[in-house]
């Protein structure tokens, strides 16, 4: 069984936590020495990588180290006094309550985010594989809805919830339920999060559908002779199978529930948070770019950035253990 | 003879080349839509007028986007020669001392005699240093004012309240006839930075942050300020102040559809609510307290003003000069003025636009000029505060919580004062 390597392959987005997990995946102990090919110049591997180190110097480790640096600093924006604070940034914004509520809340709606947009798009596809007749036709209405980008969707979102005209804010308030997106928190947070999902299920369905066609029909025969409860063959058999792209997708996701939905957010907000909730990749562009408290949002990147290669340390060692390859 | 004749020639020949290359100018601002529109006419409009310059204008986006492009150009060497800066960013460019050469220098440095007294009292303080010296030229400038829904009031039988007091007091019959009293646009704008204005209170220590940026403090713990926001909430929970969130068009859309009876708007909204709004409308100036004492001064001007970037040739310089000399005379303004709703910043473009019967026509337009040119107070020449942008984020943030029920007025002010000042002492660290 080697559908592991395929699905990178078929990776359609190679996000550079795609990158970082194909680095970690293609480690020497796959056993495909035999595959492994031959350059006759010692040099010519190191040339064919030199674009990919390149792009991944220029726009990722240069701009990291010059974070660091004036994460230690407070610059006047224009560039012309900077002292040196040491770790008096990080400290502020360690110190700060508003701080400390932002990354509680960034906590809650990745954990969120990232568990809604898996098990429905799990769900999904488990029902898409089911389909025989118009197959076609219920995965290209899951699928397409990816094609939006994210502002997009928080555009989309926005007018669903507008306090004014939107459509589910008429069918809450039939519950009985006043939403006021923009005012209250909590039905902002609500609003991010049921937008953010969207928008990631048809990513998660196209992965757990290969997935799930990758596993070979004898071992789901063999299966169904033994058990016959649909529901316990799936989380026996069929799950554990499923295990590699789930994780890939667990990393996947995270990343972008902390990262790709500022989009969204930065929409739903209208360029203005005031009591709403935001998430911390937000507040870096808040204090940095509108702010222009270069210093102060330097060492909140910094942060996030430790707070990532945490986590994804952790769901290497812990997770991918119990994730069986072959 | 024939040498005299030869550098008449080559004199010919110089200025003939020179004329052809003109020096090239850049303008980075932050408008879009139609303001941004006017903005090509006026570039387009000063290179017809002369051959020296040739002007070109780039949309950065929003105001935020202007300001964060302009700061990264200055630090790679490639900042343009203007760069428009709102209000809210007036410290931040102001203290990067070297950043921009001051309105007034630039002007008399080209041979203009720069005078003070020919703009209108309310734009003249906001951009100048402590002594008074112009150091942005104000461009779009807007004053808060209160329009009001025409039929709304003859329907509830009442006056435009000229006072808070007159408000409360009409609110009830406002409520009964049909419409949501009163709503606001920009609580931190209107309800917070010009109710120090026009009630003529101290916003900030030193001077209101212009004498110095050292341990300049926030007084948003004011008595009238707390009592103000205990009011909104009040009114609020009576049904006689709608508030829809921190966006400005959320709030505008009630006044616009006719539900509304008075939205507190900028002079700047004049333009745009021609177009939108449902019923007849009018306006006149910003509520104040009657109990203050020495209330009903004049408000700070809000909008953007033009800064002319420091390390670029003197000719470059001459030219936004001359653009300056040309953007401030009176055609150019009254043109600006009549075709966005910013008020005219000169005495004569005034004067003009009066003159021409412009007023007795639109009446409205007129209302935040006169509102700028109410007699000034100590306190109603504006404000220099570091890092305000992120200021005015914590005010939306606690502002919001006050009307969720989330915080007490007084809780959330005493949170604004000390997250400000907690800002305000990073600032001066940058700029010491």
């Amino acid at each position: 069984m080697t559908h592991a390597p395929s699905l990178s392959a078929t990776n359609p987005t190679p996000t550079s936590a795609g990158g970082f997990f194909r680095r970690f995946r293609s480690a020497p102990s796959e056993p495909d020495a035999a595959k492994r090919v031959q350059f006759n110049s010692p040099l010519l591997p190191y040339l064919f990588l030199a674009p990919q180190m390149a792009i991944i110097f220029i726009f990722f480790y240069w701009p990291s180290v010059q974070a660091i640096q004036s994460s230690f600093y407070l610059e006047d924006p224009f560039g012309f006094g900077s002292t040196f604070v040491g770790m008096a940034n990080y400290t502020d914004v360690l110190k700060s309550g508003e701080y400390l509520s932002i990354a509680r809340f960034t906590a809650v709606f990745t954990a969120l985010v990232t568990f809604f947009s898996l098990a429905i798009g799990l769900l999904l596809a488990v029902k898409a594989d089911g389909i025989i007749r118009g197959n076609a036709t219920y995965k290209t209405l899951l699928i397409w809805v990816y094609a939006i980008a994210p502002p997009v969707a928080g555009l989309m979102g926005m007018m669903m919830f507008d306090q004014h005209i939107g459509p589910l804010v008429k069918v809450a308030a039939f519950f009985g339920w006043n939403m006021q997106v923009g005012l209250n928190y909590n039905d902002t947070a609500f609003a991010m999060i049921v937008v953010s999902v969207w928008k990631q299920i048809p990513y998660n369905f196209i992965f757990f559908l290969s997935g799930l066609q990758g596993i070979p029909v004898p071992v789901r025969e063999a299966a169904l002779m033994d058990c016959r409860s649909g529901l316990r063959r799936f989380w026996t058999v069929i799950l554990p199978l499923l295990a590699p792209t789930a994780f890939f997708l667990l990393i996947i996701n995270t990343t972008y529930a902390l990262f790709d939905t500022f989009g969204v957010i930065d929409v739903m907000v209208k360029d203005k948070a005031a009591n709403n909730p935001i998430t911390l990749v937000y507040k870096v562009y808040m204090d940095g770019f509108r702010g222009n408290d270069l210093g102060g949002s330097s060492a909140q990147s910094v942060i996030l950035m430790i707070i990532v290669f945490v986590l994804t340390i952790f769901q290497f060692r812990f997770i991918e253990r119990r994730v069986h390859y072959n | 003879m024939i040498r005299k004749f030869t550098m008449t020639g080559l004199a010919l020949a110089f200025s003939a080349t020179s004329s052809f290359a003109a020096t090239n100018i850049t303008w980075w601002h932050g408008m879009a839509g139609r303001n941004g529109e006017v903005i090509n006419e006026v570039a387009t409009k000063f290179n017809a007028s002369q051959t020296a310059c040739a002007l070109t204008p780039v949309s950065k986006g929003t105001y935020e986007e202007a300001l964060a492009s302009g700061i990264a150009a200055f630090r790679s060497g490639e900042q343009p020669n203007i760069l428009q800066v709102f209000d809210a960013g007036a410290a931040t460019i102001i203290n990067a001392k070297g950043a921009v050469i001051p309105a007034e220098d630039l002007i008399n440095n080209a041979g203009y005699k720069f005078d003070r007294e020919a703009f209108i009292d309310g734009v003249r303080y906001f951009y100048a240093d402590s002594d008074g010296k112009f150091v942005g030229m104000p461009f779009n400038s807007s004053a808060p004012i209160m329009y009001i829904n025409d039929e709304a009031l003859k329907k509830a039988g009442v006056e435009a309240p000229k006072t808070w007091e007159e408000f409360e007091a009409a609110a009830p019959k406002l409520k009964e006839a049909g419409f949501i009293p009163l709503v606001q646009s920009q609580l931190t704008w209107q309800f917070t930075e010009n109710f120090f204005s026009r009630n003529n209170i101290q916003f900030a220590t030193n001077n209101n942050g212009y004498d110095s940026v050292v341990d300049t403090q926030l007084k948003v713990t004011d008595p009238n300020l707390i009592m103000m926001f205990d009011k909104l909430k009040a009114w609020k929970d009576e049904g006689y102040f709608g508030f829809y969130g921190a966006g400005w068009n959320d709030n505008q859309k009630m006044f616009e559809e006719n539900k509304a009876a008075l939205w507190i708007g900028s002079s700047g909204s004049f333009g745009g609510l021609q177009k939108t709004a449902q019923m007849p409308f009018s306006a006149t100036f910003l509520p104040y307290w009657g109990s203050i004492k020495g209330a009903g001064t004049s408000s700070f001007i809000g909008g953007a003003a033009l800064f002319a970037m420091s390390g670029k040739s003197d000719e470059e310089n001459k030219c936004v000069a001359d653009f300056f000399q040309f953007l401030t005379s009176p055609d150019v303004q009254k043109f600006y003025h009549q075709a966005t709703g910013y008020v005219a910043i000169t005495k004569a473009a005034y004067e003009l636009a009066k003159k021409e019967g412009y007023y007795n026509e639109k009446p409205a337009a007129e209302v935040g000029i006169k509102q700028l040119l109410l007699p000034a107070g100590e306190w109603s020449k504006g404000y220099r505060l570091g890092f305000y942008p992120q200021i005015r984020e914590i005010m939306e943030r606690e502002y919001g919580r006050i009307f969720s029920g989330e915080v007490s007025v007084k809780d959330a002010f005493d949170t604004i004062e000390k997250e400000g000042n907690e800002l305000l002492a990073r600032f001066a660290k940058t700029a010491g």
